[in-house]
């Protein structure tokens, strides 16, 4: 247990009203300490309220119950101290991938000198391999490409906290490979704190500290963490020759199919495990 | 260097010629001819019909200003009025040099005296009716879309707003500009006591008739494009606490300009037709007048003259539509995979 944690989710609960008016609980009690430095992967099923515990830490979703602390302040408002990385890249298709970084960088540096500014753009630009494409159109870039910009932008922010949200889903399988690599390489030298949600079971491993396991909602919480012992920088390739690999991943897909047969108990099946199974 | 030519008809909508242009370029000849013939070729075929029924059926209805008349008339009169026009123009510039001549020969006599410049007192031609109507027209639409869209965007942005105006809209929305004519002419009539010579009363009437009907569709589709915004663009306006300004110049208006140029299309053409039925009434100067004098007219050429008017008419509402179509699809551009 962390003692003195950066991040701190204290028990916080979400309750929907559904068409009937009937209270739903999505998150029930969800309780987390992540500490300063540290990349933490939340993973469920879909629908398991994953997403919504992130934007709730966002601040753009509101918390009913408990309170969500980062730094001893409690979260009742979105603000750039916290960046979204959201899983359509959300990039504005008629500003350049230049003027998409800036427009943030506008707002958190609002007294710099404009070279200045345009330097810490073109710097993260670069960083995710964007160097030569920072003047096109953000809706003339590859999904792959604006994902790029997403993740310059997120950390040309210089947030406190990174919030991750499923940032690699609409991607296929090559591209995605790319930018898990591109994120920890830009993450290794700046070590924010990030908070990612996503049902890849890979992708939670290669770039996690530790994976939270949410269970199933409704009433979904903290079912299991799992920490990932791997050292610091990580190559994908020399990751997964190591026999502890596939113990990790051993753990999550059992917990995750044991939620499914939960759920199946239910009669609540739908589209759920579809990130669990694929390697 | 083809391909961009291309590229820039089929923003102006005028897809017919790209097939002409490909021929030019002599690229496979055989399917750019049939290209044309199912575009020009039809497109020809439909007005010869159309020419040839007129032509048949016209001359069968007697009326009291003689019969319908056929196309040959019509061009006839479209003839007439380009003379009218050229002649009127002389007699301005030789006026212009006669009271020139005039007022210098006084001043000469008279040192001291003031003389004033008169005016040329001839009535206006066609084509200057034709200016008058397009001044007003645009003075409407300007002025209602000054209102409609800052107005439609605070409704897109604040629902208690919306439905707060939406009854008055709904209401409003379909009166017709002849019933909103008598008043708008008592209130200017009442509140614009003295009327200055730059700016005429009738102008101001017509004007503020049009942008009474032509401000809804502007501001209602504002409104609808705003309220649909990607909430995915708030949220980034959100995390990064833009200001108000901010996120009206860089994220509203642009994602919503789309849906304010379908509004500010409706909003012109409907304005034209408008503005065409306000002038005819209130003999208001501009196209509509003339169609009202000539109709009052009754010369056995006047019905020939009021088809004229009808096709000039159409023509400049259709080149008025095309314009904005041309605007439409060009702030559209960066809209295409917008959601991804």
């Amino acid at each position: 247990m962390i003692e003195k944690p950066y991040l701190h989710f204290s028990g916080i609960s979400k309750i929907f009203t559904d068409p009937k008016g009937e209270p739903y609980p999505a998150v029930e009690g969800f309780e987390l300490r992540v500490a300063k430095g540290e990349f933490v992967s939340i993973i469920g099923h879909s629908g398991c309220g994953k997403s919504t515990v992130l934007m709730m830490t966002a601040g753009l979703s509101e918390v009913v119950i408990g309170g969500i602390f980062l730094d001893d302040k409690l979260i009742d408002e979105a603000g750039p101290d916290r960046a979204v990385v959201f899983q359509s890249p959300s990039l504005l298709p008629w500003l350049s991938a230049l003027d998409n970084v800036l427009l943030g960088v506008n707002r958190v540096y609002p007294h710099a000198a404009k070279e200045t500014r345009l330097d810490l753009c073109k710097y993260y630009l670069n960083k995710v391999g964007l160097g030569k494409d920072i003047h096109k159109k953000a809706a003339d870039l590859s999904n792959g490409m604006k994902q790029r910009v997403g993740i310059a932008r997120a950390f040309a922010l210089k947030p406190k906290l990174l919030l991750l949200d499923e940032p690699f889903g609409m991607l296929d399988s090559l591209t995605r490979a790319d930018l898990q690599e591109v994120l920890l390489e830009v993450w290794n030298t700046e070590k924010i704190t990030a908070l990612m949600v996503t049902h890849d079971v890979d992708e939670a491993i290669f770039l996690s500290d530790r994976v939270v396991m949410m269970t199933s909602g409704p009433s979904a919480c903290v079912g299991d963490i799992l920490p990932i012992s791997f050292a610091r920088p990580r190559h994908k390739a020399q990751v997964m020759e190591q026999t502890s690999y596939y113990q990790y991943r051993e753990h999550l897909i059992r917990f995750l199919e044991d939620g499914k047969d939960k759920k199946a108990a239910h009669g609540m099946v739908s589209s759920i495990g579809d990130g669990a199974s694929h390697f | 260097m083809t391909e961009k030519i291309i590229g820039v008809m089929r923003i102006a909508g005028f897809n017919v010629f790209v097939p002409v242009i490909r021929l030019i370029q002599g690229e496979n000849r055989d399917e750019q001819l049939k290209l044309l013939w199912r575009t020009i070729g039809i497109q020809g075929v439909t007005l010869g019909v159309f020419l040839g029924l007129w032509a048949l059926i016209a001359p069968q209805i007697k009326t009291n200003l003689g019969q319908v008349p056929g196309p040959a008339q019509v061009w006839e009169q479209i003839q007439s009025l380009s003379l009218e026009y050229r002649m009127e123009t002389k007699n301005r510039k030789a006026f212009a040099v006669t009271e020139k001549a005039r007022v210098e020969q006084k001043r000469a006599e008279n040192p001291g005296l003031e003389v004033k410049m008169r005016r040329y007192s001839g009535r206006p031609t066609f084509l200057d009716q034709i200016f008058t109507s397009l001044v007003t027209v645009f003075t409407g639409f300007l002025l209602a879309s000054l209102v409609a869209i800052p107005l439609g965007v605070l409704c897109g942005l604040n629902r208690t707003l919306m439905s707060a105006l939406n009854p008055l809209i709904q209401v409003f929305k379909p009166v017709s500009p002849v019933a909103w004519l008598p008043i708008v002419t008592m209130v200017v009539s009442a509140v614009y006591t003295v009327p200055q010579p730059w700016l005429e009363k009738a102008f101001i009437i017509s004007a503020i008739t049009v942008s009474l009907c032509a401000i809804w569709p502007s501001l209602i589709n504002t409104a609808l494009g705003v309220a649909s915004i990607d909430k995915d663009y708030i949220n980034v306006a959100r995390v990064l606490k833009l200001k108000f300004s901010t996120k009206i110049f860089k994220i509203v208006l642009p994602a919503a300009l789309p849906y304010i140029f379908t509004g500010l299309r409706i909003s012109l053409g409907v304005g034209w037709m408008v503005l065409i039925a306000a002038e005819l009434l209130s003999q208001n100067p501009g196209l509509g007048k003339f169609v009202w004098d000539e109709f009052q007219n009754g010369s056995s050429q006047s019905l020939a003259r009021i088809m004229v008017a009808i096709f000039t008419i159409g023509l400049i509402g259709f080149i008025l539509d095309r314009i904005m179509v041309t605007l439409h699809k060009w702030v559209s551009f960066g809209h295409g995979t917008a959601g991804a």
